[in-house]
């Protein structure tokens, strides 16, 4: 399985810079060279034109490119490439215009808000909710009418009207950074106000300040050209952007070239705000979530390697064939994620059998892979998992192979599920009464009114007072006990044979868990479905199973009945899940624990996979693949220690005694 | 539900008040300089004072303002400094166009939005890929410019559609379409590669969630996981976007209809700015507000009727 553990780390101080890490991203790169290139080209238009950029030329009017004029001559005869450099000045000039005004205003704002909270940052939202509602084109259009048609006016409002989503953004960022804890020490080290907003928050802030200047950018170019076009800021025959483009359209019919160069160069330079906007966020989002150096990878990769090895073609000793008689007969069951070099195995060679109307434990660690083996039964393997060899017989049928329509045909009648979460099994926007009416009639051709009566007879099943009302209400409404009864009522819509249970009751409290082992027991009894109930609860072993599957690092290390299970554990792998379970512990001594984790799938040891974390380790444990032994009927292990791990549990009690 | 909007209708009040305020400020306290501009540079002394006078100029803002929405209220928003026509009526006019290109275009958003966001989640790889792209240049490039392009495109070299020019929906549904068609898509790629986006990271997050494998596990079928639990569960972030879209088209015909020659409250807006009209710019400011103020009402609630938290709470 995947080790997705920990939160992404943040890291306060930074050793690379920002603009490192966005220039080594290829359009991050791009699009900084290609702004440098046409905000210097603007500024040294008098050095790199090539022509006067208002002298008329009536002898070469609408020409195409050529050695004498670059990009061709205008309806006037005047070089379109000398216009558009000059155009350039008064385009950039009035981004940057737009850009510092709204910057000013909405950085302060925006991290004050965010940092202070508070009445301050309720005004703050309240204006911009309502500065957000004003129709900033219009008023700038207002602005063009009363002051004389100066772009600059226009800008500068702009910017003021743009400031509030940007100072919106800022805020949220700021309101996140404050949360973080290396904040909370640096408030209680005694650093002023003003020294955490520079020390701490505007540096993991500046990513996202130049994220919203680079799309405000966008905007700005877009809107001062689109006045430009208009025919709004300077008049011919001064060159804007805007206006070459509302000269090449007018003549679009007759003379289509200079659209090309003139609205290319708008397109261009917006895209190239665009694409640096993106290359800072996907850079500033590495930063935030890229760990410390070299902490993990490099761990104990020949493990990989041995484990292919390993599982290639020697048989396991003890692999029996199917059962007849059992409802699930899980054999040798391997399944990978991943493909080619990036393959891991998450199970090996897994096999047990359920019979009807039993109940079978599946006990181990998160990592174990019990999880990933129920899924694998339903045939719901997460994306990118898949069965590499083994069997699932059902029933008396393979299922392992089976096409997704031959499995949703199965799942539902046949086998069921219900989880861990109750309270996100069920889709938070619709009524319960109608997501359990949904799944009858997945199962059976009937109405809708006769799937909603069938609903309420599951209701009562699972013993919910009230169906009626119960029906009626969204998930987000109930308890989570209610919610897993819930479950169960849609599991049994279909009248399974098999239940799988992933871990039902682990987040529900004691007496809720309780009633639900209560609840699933009479149920079984009833309807006499058999139980496949992962979990990594001796106690609910104990209580609601008739075989326990004890799985350790992908591998079923040990299964046997129940009494066996705790009378007399083989594994030591066992034996020290039960010494460190809290239910039936000795007061007053501290609970034993199994000193460190459960190798990730990909770095299993050669050998046997508990070997590195088990006292009775000893060189031939390390040496090869450890096979299941059957130490007498319905009993197996996978150890060879057997002796020594007896003789220590003896001794233990012992001691405890 | 219900409490909840008459939380909102309240608040749309002081919004609008807020806004016509913000405007009317912008468009009065400048010194002077409207009389001016409308007489122009040669004007007399003596006919810009008696403009002046005539306008109202000469009181205090806040007079002028409350002259102003006390006949806004009785649905007044005072004559043309250019036609003197009312300008509820030349709104009026306008109107149909402008409400055809933004309910269209807000339809394409919705519609093309919400189903490449579904696509791009469930076959990521190349369509995703389209759609980045496709959202970056429809994100990026100014609408206007998109429109020439169009025009350019679809118009001029290839003549398939109308480049510029309306057709009343009364001389029938095709041609009032087809005429539209060029604009609308100049409107709506911006807000439809939005759409388009959040739609497929919501999409993608909804078939991650556990209700998803447990309803897989308990046999229903994939289209009704997808059209039933997936849709609603991506379409309720998608419903704020979606809001956005609306309003960046609706101010977005200032533009375009420039562009395609379509005699609406944009092409309008930047007439009478040319004109120095400001009581009809002013009647479109407004107009746009409340217009915009409806559009984020009816977000949320659409809202409240896909997320029941927020209905039941």
């Amino acid at each position: 399985m995947t080790s997705r553990q920990g939160s992404p780390r943040v890291i306060a101080s930074n050793r690379r810079s920002l603009f490192v890490d966005v220039l080594r991203k290829p359009m991050g790169a791009v699009s900084i060279a290609y702004l440098l290139v046409v905000i210097t080209m603007s500024l040294m238009a008098p050095v790199l034109a090539t022509h006067n950029p208002l002298t008329q030329n009536l002898d070469s009017v609408r020409l195409t490119p050529s050695a004498e004029y670059w990009l061709g001559t205008d309806a006037l005869g005047r070089d379109i490439y000398s216009r558009l450099l000059y155009g350039g000045q008064e385009s950039l000039l009035g981004v940057a215009q737009a850009l510092i005004v709204a910057l000013v205003l909405a950085v302060p704002i925006g991290i004050a808000a965010g940092y202070f909270g508070g009445w301050f940052d309720w005004l703050v939202m309240r204006s911009i909710d309502i500065s957000l509602a004003i129709p900033g084109i219009i008023v700038t259009l207002a602005v063009l009418a009363i002051f004389q048609n100066s772009m600059f006016a226009a800008m500068v409002v702009y910017g003021v009207l743009v400031s509030a989503s940007a100072a919106r953004v800022i805020r949220s960022v700021v309101l996140g950074v404050r949360e973080e804890l290396y904040m909370d020490s640096a408030r209680t080290t005694g650093l002023a106000n003003a020294q955490i907003l520079v020390r701490h928050v505007l540096p993991r802030t500046l990513g996202v300040i130049i994220v919203q200047a680079a799309m405000l950018g966008a905007i700005a170019l877009g809107v001062q050209t689109g006045l430009a076009f208009l025919g709004f800021g300077p008049q011919p025959p001064a060159p804007t952007w805007g206006g070459m483009v509302g000269e090449a359209s007018s003549m679009l019919q007759y003379f289509s070239w200079m659209i090309v160069p003139t609205s290319g160069i708008i397109v261009l330079t917006t895209l190239a705000f665009g694409l640096l906007g993106d290359a800072v966020r996907d850079a500033n989002a590495e930063r935030i979530e890229r760990p410390v150096r070299g902490a993990r990878r490099s761990a104990i990769r020949p493990a990989a390697d041995a484990m292919t090895t390993a599982a290639d073609d020697v048989p396991d000793e003890t692999v029996l064939p199917a059962d007849e008689t059992a409802l699930l007969s899980v054999r040798d069951l391997t399944v990978a994620f991943g493909a080619g070099e990036n393959e891991v195995v998450v199970l090996d060679r897994v096999g047990f059998d359920i019979r009807k109307g039993e109940t079978v434990g599946l006990v181990g660690e998160s990592g174990s892979g019990k999880t990933v083996t129920a899924m694998a039964v339903l045939g719901l393997l997460a994306e990118g998992g898949r069965v590499v060899s083994g069997q699932i017989w059902f029933d008396g049928v393979d299922i392992s192979g089976y096409t997704r329509r031959q499995y949703r045909a199965l799942r539902g009648t046949k086998m069921a599920m219900i989880s861990q979460e109750p309270m996100v099994a069920l889709d938070p926007t619709f009524r319960i009464g109608f997501q359990i009416a949904e799944v009858v009639r997945a199962q059976h051709k009937v109405s809708w009114r006769a799937a909603r009566r069938r609903a309420l007879e599951l209701l009562e099943a699972v013993r919910l007072p009230n169906p009626q009302e119960v029906a009626k209400l969204y998930p987000h409404q109930v308890s989570g006990g209610m919610a897993q009864r819930i479950a169960i009522a849609i599991a049994l819509a279909g009248r399974p044979q098999l239940l799988v249970a992933d871990e039902p009751t682990t987040a529900l409290d004691v007496t809720v868990q309780a009633e639900i082992l209560d609840l699933l027991r009479a149920l079984q009894n009833r309807l006499g479905m058999a139980i496949l109930f992962v979990t990594h609860d001796w106690g609910v072993v104990a209580d609601i199973c008739d075989h326990a599957v004890v799985m350790y690092a992908g591998q079923v290390v040990e299964r046997t009945t129940v009494e066996r299970a705790f009378g007399d554990p083989l594994h030591p792998y066992s034996q020290a899940l039960q010494r460190s379970n809290p239910h039936d512990a000795p007061k007053g001594i501290a609970l034993p624990t199994i000193g460190g984790m459960v190798p990730p799938a990909g770095r299993w040891p050669i050998g046997c996979h508990f070997a590195p974390r088990c006292a009775l380790a000893t060189e031939a444990c390390r040496d090869g693949r450890i096979p299941l032994v059957s130490v007498q009927e319905d009993h197996a292990a996978r150890c060879i220690r057997i002796d020594a791990a007896r003789v220590a549990r003896e001794e233990a009690l012992e001691v405890a005694r | 539900m219900i409490p909840m909007l008459v939380r909102r209708l309240v608040l749309v009040i002081p919004m609008i008040i807020v806004v016509s305020v913000i405007m009317f400020v912008l468009a009065s306290l400048v010194p002077g300089d409207q009389a001016r501009a409308i007489l122009g540079e040669t004007a007399t002394p003596e006919s810009i004072a008696a403009l002046r006078e005539q306008l109202g100029l000469n009181l205090p803002w806040y007079q002028q303002y409350l002259n102003w929405a006390l006949s806004a209220v009785r649905g007044d928003l005072g004559a043309s400094i250019y036609s003197g026509e009312p300008v509820v009526s030349i709104l009026a006019g306008r109107f149909p166009v402008t409400a055809s290109l933004a309910l269209l275009s807000t339809l394409v958003i919705a519609a093309a939005g919400i189903s490449l966001g579904l696509l791009s989640a469930l076959r990521g790889g190349a369509v995703g890929r389209v759609l980045d792209a496709v959202s970056l240049f429809g994100l990026a490039v100014p609408s206007f410019a998109i429109a020439i392009l169009l025009v350019s495109l679809f118009a001029v070299t290839v003549r398939i559609f109308p480049a510029t020019g309306y057709t009343p929906i009364e001389n029938g549904v095709g041609p009032w379409v087809w005429a539209l068609v060029l604009p609308v898509i100049a409107l709506s790629l911006g807000g439809t590669t939005l759409v388009a986006k959040q739609m497929r990271d919501s999409a993608k997050e909804a078939l991650n969630k556990d209700f998803v494998r447990f309803l897989r596990a308990n046999g229903v079928g994939e289209t009704s996981i997808l059209v039933r639990h997936v849709l609603k569960n991506a379409a309720i972030p998608s419903i704020t976007i979606l809001g956005i879209g609306a309003v960046a088209a609706l101010t977005g015909t200032v533009f375009i209809e420039n562009v395609f020659v379509l005699p609406g409250l944009g092409s309008l807006a930047t007439q009478v700015t040319l004109n120095h009209d400001l009581p009809v710019l002013l009647g479109i400011g407004v107009l746009f507000t409340l217009i915009a103020v409806v559009i984020s009402l009816v977000v949320d609630v659409l809202y409240g009727v896909l997320n029941p938290k927020v209905r039941t709470a």
